[in-house]
């Protein structure tokens, strides 16, 4: 069979809807097309009965009790947005800290600095080498000013995945809120609020083959009954905590993606990390130099983070054109700085430079790792060649030794 | 982001690509750029006893731009004196390529290359002159 061009391998940006997905979706864009909150007519209560149908969905996929803890968003960024600030401006009499860490979503670090603006102290925890935050430094920075703790389920950059449970138990016992944005991992890893004591969860739709533009706030109700402020004011929907008219058939969608993830998920991600091992042991095996930044143990299936030296990133996702990934290469932006999240794991700026994000999910064949990783050892020896580093390298001079005039 | 139809055929056919003996005199070796920053261009001349360059390779580590710009450089530079690769600007190597603001520092690296390669060749001839006593030449 034919391998069809372009291949995409950047599932952690997105992922395509599934079919499935969208079969279900179609219906509520024509027909069903009433408002969930119309209570007078049967075009508002079929509505209505889909999106409680698909809460019930959402709640099963990440170990909810209650389907109404769940409250629909625009989508990972506004739910990490209601989280943070919600919970601030609630709880802000009982105190005023926040601590996250240094690798999270921007969504969150921006947040966290908006609220250091008005006042709230924040404190951003380091991470190891693996890329994950020690829970004794999660217990170590908490005070009795401390209100809520965010941490995200798995690294969107390096998929390295935290020990949420470890920190959940923490938070429980020091009586302070625990969120996650847990786009990456969701039906990907171990995730269970119940089990894990998280109070406060961030999702998407578009990560796990679902269409973009829906999200949702997890937000418990028992044990402790979590409170937020709305951070938008109208019709009061979502029990008050999210006002908007709500996107019926973007919700069913999300509904079946998890549906599918909850039932397929297991074998599924079986599968994936078999790719994703695959890919990394054909590329390895036949370049040196070659890195994994982040840890392989605790780490997303589908997620390989590689740096090849001595070659920049962005020259080589020129090479392979053909196949979408990303890179922690930041040449395409005006800062030149490197990716935030491979510095705080102490790569150094050249690796992180020469660092490739692959994204591996649900429509990837075998075949596809196939190319790709004969496609990387072509055009990565090819680019090794115009390298004057690699040249330095094999004559055996230290790049550390040379100073470089910094530009 | 979008590359130039002449990014790309400098990018995939990379003109005189190589290694020149920096011990050679009439050799001139220019390095610039750091790993840290993302790029890093070595340019050589050959300057003959006209003072024209007469051979010149580049490696550059970097991305499409740079590769593009360095090659190019290289390119203009063959067979002209050093004096008239002296005046090559980024600025022409920008219009040349159509590069966009974000990676018109790719072009600076480049004139900064030549310029520095240039140097070192001057610098060579002053020691060797020095050497051999010959003030005159």
């Amino acid at each position: 069979m034919a391998l069809a061009l372009p291949i995409f391998m950047d599932n952690h940006a997105t992922t395509p809807a599934d079919p499935r997905v969208v079969s279900e979706m179609i219906p509520y864009f024509t027909q069903k097309f009433g408002n969930a909150a119309s209570r007078s007519h049967s075009f508002g209560w079929e509505a209505e009965e889909a999106v409680d149908y698909a809460r019930e969905r959402i709640a099963k996929l990440i170990g909810a009790k209650d389907s109404k803890e769940i409250v629909f968003t625009s989508g990972a960024t506004e739910s990490d947005n209601l989280a943070l600030k919600g919970v601030a401006e609630f709880y802000k009499d009982k105190g005023n800290h926040i601590i996250t860490t240094v690798t999270e979503h921007k969504a969150v670090l921006d947040t966290g600095k908006r609220l250091e603006k008005e006042g709230f102290e924040v404190t951003y925890l380091p991470v190891g080498t693996d890329g994950r935050v020690d829970p004794d430094d999660v217990e170590k920075a908490i005070t009795d000013k401390t209100i809520l703790v965010s941490v995200m389920l798995a690294n969107n950059e390096i998929g390295t995945v935290q020990p949420l449970e470890e920190i959940g138990k923490i938070t429980r016992a020091k009586g302070v809120l625990l969120h996650t944005d847990a786009v990456q991992g969701i039906g990907k890893v171990d995730f269970d609020v119940q089990k894990m004591n998280v109070d406060l969860a961030s999702l998407t739709a578009h990560k796990i083959y679902g269409p973009k533009g829906i999200g949702a706030l997890y937000v418990r109700r028992s044990k402790p009954r979590v409170r937020i402020v709305a951070q938008m004011d109208g019709g009061g929907h979502e029990r008050g905590m999210r006002s908007g008219t709500l996107p019926v058939p973007l919700i069913v969608g999300f509904g079946k993606a998890c549906d599918i993830l909850a039932k397929e998920g297991k074998a599924e991600n079986v599968r994936i990390l078999g790719l994703r091992e695959r890919l990394r042991s054909r590329i390895m095996a036949r370049l040196d130099e070659v890195y994994v930044n982040g840890s392989v143990e605790h780490r997303l299936p589908g997620n390989l983070n590689i740096s090849f030296n001595f070659v920049e990133g962005e020259g080589l996702m020129m090479a392979i054109k053909d196949v979408a990934v990303s890179s922690g290469s930041a040449c395409t932006s005006a800062s030149l700085e490197p990716s935030y999240v491979l510095r705080a794991l102490g790569v150094g700026d050249e690796l992180a430079h020469s660092s490739i994000r692959f994204g591996l999910g649900r429509f990837n064949t075998e075949e596809e790792v196939d190319y790709v990783a004969d496609l990387m050892v072509e055009k990565v020896t090819r680019l090794r060649d115009v390298s004057p580093l690699w040249e330095m390298h094999k004559e055996g001079i230290d790049l550390k030794s040379i100073q470089w005039a910094a530009h | 982001m979008a590359y130039s139809a002449k990014v790309i055929e400098h990018y995939e056919n990379p003109r005189n690509v190589g290694t020149l003996d920096k011990s050679d005199p009439n050799v001139g070796t220019g390095l610039v750029g750091a790993p840290a920053c993302g790029d890093v261009m070595r340019l050589q001349i050959r300057v003959n006893d006209q003072g024209v360059i007469e051979d010149a390779r580049f490696k550059t580590f970097g991305c499409g731009s740079a590769i593009a710009s360095s090659s190019l450089a290289t390119e203009w530079i063959k067979g002209k004196t050093v004096e008239e690769a002296e005046t090559i600007k980024n600025s022409q190597i920008v219009e040349e390529l159509s590069l966009p603001p974000v990676k018109i520092h790719c072009s600076v690296l480049a004139e900064d290359a030549i310029k520095s390669a240039i140097s070192d060749y001057r610098k060579k001839q002053v020691e060797r002159r020095a050497a051999s006593g010959d003030s005159k030449k």
